[in-house]
């Protein structure tokens, strides 16, 4: 029963205030929302911060379900996400790791490294770009999701892909955002 | 004369108040749907009936406290199909704490050739 203890300890030790393990569906997303967001009010945060934490919550949540849609879409079965909170003294940190394809990657990193390039004035303009372009289907946006998230945390996003099998990589993405 | 489309909010889901009658077209609250095109197609249709034969003067109000980046872009729609409508101005609201909001309905004013109003509450 150790690893019950241990799992505790690692989330004090990396001060995590919620931790989500499963399935992900928009029901699961309102959920999460809806505890997280009780967290917040109950730790009594700045309103401007706490927007800032939810903006980034609904993007990396979404974005964990389309993905797991695209996965079921692609003939494969739903497949176990996390979903993580940590709350440090000078920032948040909202995390997610989930199963992607591995032809995804590419263009996934592509678009990561992009974002991280760009300067505020770049974001801005790279979201105007995005949400002008009327080829794109609702579900895509090609990385709007991370750009907003890049323009809220006004920081890189941090993303990694370890590889889970010759599938599927697991794309872990971190966002931090500052609390002033 | 145009039935009024009347949406309740939800946690998730903009109230939606469009009412030619009454002159009021209001969206209002969060909008945090996934599938944002599906949620306002029936905005969409309504703007598309209104516009062939629109009030003299038409305020379009936006008044959010959160919305998803699948909302932008049909945000974005939504102000396309008010563009060539005569006399339409749109009052975006935002929480005076709230300066994403309020940068938020600038890049949009820069996008479309409608006049903006911004109203701090």
């Amino acid at each position: 029963m150790n690893f019950i203890y241990d799992l505790h300890r690692t989330m004090m030790s990396q001060k995590l205030i919620l931790v989500y393990q499963g399935d992900f569906t928009q029901e699961t997303t309102k959920t999460i929302l809806t505890m997280a967001e009780r967290s917040l009010q109950a730790l009594d945060e700045d309103p401007a911060l706490k927007r800032k934490v939810f903006n980034v919550m609904v993007e990396l949540l979404q974005n964990i379900v389309k993905h797991n849609e695209e996965l079921m879409h692609a003939g494969m079965e739903s497949q176990n996400a996390i979903f993580l909170i940590g709350r440090e003294p000078h920032r948040y940190t909202i995390m997610s790791g989930n199963p992607v394809h591995k032809s995804r990657v590419p263009e996934l990193k592509g678009n990561l490294d992009r974002i991280n390039s760009l300067n505020r004035d770049g974001l801005k303009d790279l979201y105007k770009e995005i949400i002008q372009d009327t080829t794109l289907s609702d579900k895509g946006g090609a990385g709007l999701g991370f750009v907003a998230m890049a323009r809220k945390s006004g920081e890189n996003l941090w993303f990694d892909f370890p590889e889970m099998s010759e599938t599927y990589s697991f794309f872990c993405l971190k966002v931090n955002v500052a609390r002033e | 004369m145009m039935e009024a489309l009347h949406l309740e909010g939800t946690e998730d889901a903009p109230r939606i108040v469009l009412d030619k009658k009454k002159g009021l077209m209001e969206i209002s609250g969060r909008s945090l749907p996934e599938d944002s095109t599906e949620f306002y197609k029936p905005v969409l249709d309504w703007i598309e009936q209104y516009a062939k034969d629109p009030n003299d003067s038409t305020s379009f109000v936006f008044k959010l406290e959160y919305f998803n980046t699948a909302s932008s872009k049909v945000i974005l729609d939504i102000l396309y199909a008010l563009e060539d409508i005569r006399g339409i101005k749109v009052m975006w609201y935002f929480n005076e704490e709230d300066e994403d909001m309020e940068e938020a309905g600038q890049e949009f004013s820069e996008l479309v050739e409608i006049p903006f109003e911004f109203v701090a509450y």
